[in-house]
């Protein structure tokens, strides 16, 4: 039941829907120059609309932090105001007078979590037919569908990640039935009334696109192309040639009908939308690596990359993330070889690792998947700080998606996205006792209005619960 | 590479002790998994692969092999409460995947005991996790009776099953409506009239028709009936549950047993007068489905707290394969402790969750799930916490066997600790 691939095919209805090919301008006013050069095209047509939440001027002192860069801080001090993070440090930190002020001891600090791999909005809780909104599986290139179109702002799940995961950025990606499955956005996990009031402001978009066995599988069912891991890059490659053209014709000056799903690809080729490429097996990612070369683009991470443990150096040479599970195997042929301990063989070989989730459970325990993805390492007898697998939920997931710069540690400047746990986040002892989302108190584990309830929850059995 | 793997797997066997031997484990941190605290130093001797004695001042006998578990936790081996362990190799792959009997014809008549295959790697991973008994149901098929599961040992020998039969396994709630036609009210007719039926069949003469159940099905299920083959009840929703106490009154020799039970806790009071034991997913709390509407990570404590024998399982959550997380869960509910408003376990009553209690509540509890004097000598040494994260079984011994810990998985993880190709290809590394 839970263990889905988000590959199903109920969308026949959403077929309707798909509208790719369409010349129309946007309709958007947020562009409001004069229509001489009908060409300009606006890159941000569904802006994002999210406003930090008041939030007051808080230190937490006496606490463990990890700074989500591979830092450690004991009985340190952070301070934030004004919805950014202003100083981090040791004992000594000064604190201003007049403001919250919270002990830490026995307490660990995290900046947010951010999960690179969810489907939270767009295969939302309930888990009816009537949701399935994240496979566009009637084509198997759809570079021309927008993740964010499809994502139901009232998920329940997002107050789950949000209270027992620490969960304060995610990435909402289309799902994998499709070679090219559509645009991903990155959102803060903050309940809001439009998708846009969700949307991580400032983020660039990503394009999820899929090796393997799914996407042979969904379109081979159907008699279609492909139907075989060459027919998989086939489609590619031709696609590709498409999207090069379109840039081409698009980079003129000259008049061209406008193509969405073009405009994603070339996107991509100009290098302002990142490649997150769902792709299990090592051989595969390698071949994906010499497509981009061949086209000129460049993958920003592997998800589901069960095999990255084989080629931790190419990988480590392409600067290619790997976003991993700590230990899922065997649901797949193309998982037999998922083993608990490729986290820690990619940081050893000095890759980019990241722990993912896919899944609406796990994203409440991404923590505990990376102390599991740590002691695994250990027992090898790779030396990986505790500090370096908070690193591999916060900061390598924000340079992954493009946001570094603004979230993923606790720099000053950064945007005040901090949990306070009860005790060390690799434990399995240990929950967010407190999460800050641009420095607004979102949860509060002691304070029963400060836990999220969305509109489906209410007057429903269990509505406020502690879940 | 499925020779390959045969061949390793069974080489594995081949070097495992075929007969037990007399093992004392000393200077541990002693968890007997009956609910009691753990004892500092205390000493667990099996022989002839059955605990004789656990405890502090425990002697260890002349001529016993001594493991030294100073620093280190003993416990039972984890009992999966509920799993498809043995059933898949591969899930996605039709051939290696025995879960459903659902095409068969049959129904309740369907046993799972000869497709559990000690040789599928989830057992060697698991067993190296100290999980040394599951409970193996059956998936849900085309009919509300998905057919017969076991209780099943992780030992690396050619014999998994502790006892075949053990169990008839049904769906109730969205499940079992899917499987009656598309309604629950379908659900529960084809309940009572599948029973009336195995009854016709049981009384002999003419009464019997073939409409819903084969002869073979008919004769399972009159066991059920007369309460000697329990009944594991796949129900999420509470007036789900409600309605099959109100059938378990009707039908007072069934020995139901609750499974999954995302909102228990709502019927709670109801379900411990009843006495029905429940098998519960530890941490859903998402309303998956319109019959979790009020799913809970508190769920297991709350019932607990009103006197409900409460298991951890692992329903339809990677139940053929990731059992080893079943430590990880029971840790959960001890955390939870620590929530303010939330339900969870002490630590010695989520420890017994995934040890005593299972084999208490699949009636066998005078053999399995304790280190009490007289059970299986399933005995695990632990690195640390054995509900931690960052903890791993040093020793596994089941039936008082010490079991090897090495799996498949290792083997890829030792080829590729380096990455890179040296003088030879990968191939060469073995």
């Amino acid at each position: 039941m839970r263990e889905r691939f988000r590959w199903s095919i109920l969308a026949a209805p959403l077929a309707l829907i798909a509208c790719s090919n369409t010349a129309e301008a946007p309709k958007s006013a947020s562009a409001a120059a004069p229509a001489e050069k009908p060409a300009k095209l606006n890159k941000d047509p569904y802006p994002s609309t999210y406003k930090p939440y008041p939030g007051m001027a808080t230190a937490i002192r006496n606490v463990t932090i990890f700074d989500g860069e591979g830092g450690r801080i004991d009985n340190g001090v952070v301070f934030f105001a004004g919805d950014k993070i202003q100083s981090v440090g040791g004992p000594d930190t000064p604190i201003p007078a007049d403001i919250a002020v919270f002990d830490g001891a026995g307490k660990f600090v995290t900046p947010g979590i951010i999960d690179i791999h969810s489907h939270l909005g767009d295969y939302p809780t309930p888990s009816v037919a009537a949701h399935d909104d994240g496979n566009e599986a009637t084509s198997p290139t759809t570079p021309e569908v927008w993740a964010e179109h499809s994502v139901w702002p009232q998920d329940p799940g997002f107050s789950r990640a949000l209270a027992n995961g620490g969960v304060t950025s995610l990435q909402v990606l289309p799902g994998s039935a499709n070679l090219m499955g559509g645009r991903s956005v990155v959102l803060k996990n903050v309940y809001a009334r439009t998708v846009q009031g969700m949307k991580f402001p400032g983020a660039p978009y990503g394009l999820k696109m899929a090796c393997g066995e799914n996407p042979k599988r969904v379109y081979g069912a159907k008699g279609r192309m492909p139907s075989t891991r060459m027919g998989n890059l086939a489609v590619n490659r031709q696609t590709w040639i498409k999207a090069q053209e379109y840039k081409k014709k698009r980079d003129s000056g000259k008049d061209f009908t406008r193509d969405i799903g073009m405009e994603t690809l070339a996107g991509v080729l100009d290098g302002d939308i990142k490649i997150q490429n769902h792709c299990y097996r090592a051989d595969e990612m390698a071949i994906v690596l010499d497509m981009a070369k061949e086209f000129g683009y460049k993958v920003s991470t592997f998800h589901h990359a069960v095999e990255a443990y084989k080629i931790g150096d190419l990988l480590k040479e392409n600067d290619v993330c790997s976003a991993v599970w700590a230990d899922w195997w065997g649901f797949k042929m193309e998982a037999y070889d998922a083993i608990p301990e490729n986290a820690a063989i990619l940081q050893n070989a000095g890759a980019c690792v990241i722990i993912h989730s896919d899944d609406e459970n796990q994203i409440q325990r991404l923590n505990q998947e990376a102390a599991k993805a740590l002691a695994n390492g250990r027992r090898m007898g790779f030396q990986i700080s505790d500090a370096d697998a908070i690193r591999w939920l916060t900061y390598n997931p924000a340079k992954a998606l493009g946001i570094e710069k603004m979230t993923g540690s606790l720099k000053p400047g950064k945007m005040a996205d901090v949990v306070l746990w009860n005790g060390n986040p690799l434990s399995v002892y240990s929950r967010p006792d407190k999460v800050w989302v641009d420095g607004a108190l979102l949860f509060d584990a002691s304070d029963a209005k400060r836990r999220p309830v969305s509109d489906f929850e209410l007057g429903q059995p269990g509505e406020g619960d502690v879940k | 590479m499925k020779h390959l793997l045969f061949v390793a797997v069974a080489a594995i066997a081949i070097a495992s002790p075929v007969s037990a031997e007399t093992i004392a484990i000393t200077g541990g941190k002693l968890v007997i998994g009956d609910g009691s605290a753990p004892v500092e130093g205390g000493t667990v001797v099996v022989r002839d692969g059955t605990v004789v004695a656990a405890g502090k001042n425990v002697a260890v006998p002349a001529g016993a092999r001594t493991i030294d578990a100073t620093g280190k936790w003993v416990t039972p081996g984890v009992f999966a409460g509920f799993s498809r362990l043995g059933l898949s190799e591969v899930d996605a792959v039709d051939g290696t995947n025995d879960k459903g009997g659902g095409k068969s014809g049959f129904s309740a008549a369907i046993d799972v005991a000869p497709a559990i295959d000690p040789f599928r790697s989830p057992i060697a991973v698991n067993r190296s996790a100290g999980v040394t008994r599951a409970v193996v149901a059956p998936d849900g098929g085309g009919s509300i009776f998905a057919g017969q599961g076991a209780i099943a040992d992780l030992g690396a020998d050619t014999e998994p099953v502790t006892k075949a039969r053990a169990f008839q396994f049904a769906q109730f709630g969205e499940a079992g409506a899917a499987a009656a036609g598309g309604s629950r009210s379908g659900n529960y007719l084809h309940f009572r009239a599948m029973l009336r039926e195995a009854q016709d069949h049981a009384a002999g003469g003419d009464a019997f028709d073939d409409d819903l159940l084969k002869k073979e099905d008919a004769r399972v299920l009159q066991g059920v009936l007369r309460g000697e083959q329990r009944l594991l009840i796949h129900v999420e929703g509470a007036n789900d549950m409600l309605r099959l106490l109100d059938l378990k009154r009707e039908f007072p020799a069934i020995k139901m047993i609750f499974v999954g039970a995302s909102e228990g806790w709502r019927v709670a009071s109801q379900l411990a007068q009843a006495g029905v034991p429940v098998i519960a997913s530890a941490l859903n709390d998402l309303p998956a489905t319109f019959e979790m509407l009020g799913a809970t990570q508190s769920n297991i404590g709350r019932m607990k707290d009103a006197g409900v024998k409460v298991a951890i399982g692992m329903i339809n959550d990677r139940d053929s394969h990731q059992l080893r997380y079943t430590t990880q869960y029971a840790g959960n509910l001890v955390s939870l402790q620590r929530v303010p408003r939330a339900s969870g376990l002490t630590w010695d009553e989520a420890f017994a969750a995934i040890s005593s209690a299972p084999a208490e509540i699949l009636g066998f509890g005078d053999r399995l799930g304790s280190l009490k004097a007289g059970k299986a000598g399933d005995v695990v040494v632990w690195d640390g916490d054995p509900l931690e994260l960052t903890s791993s079984p040093t020793h596994v011994l089941i039936d008082g066997i010490e079991q090897p810990l090495g799996n498949r998985q290792d083997r890829l993880r030792d080829r590729y600790r380096t990455p890179q190709e040296g003088n030879l290809p990968k191939a060469y590394e073995h």
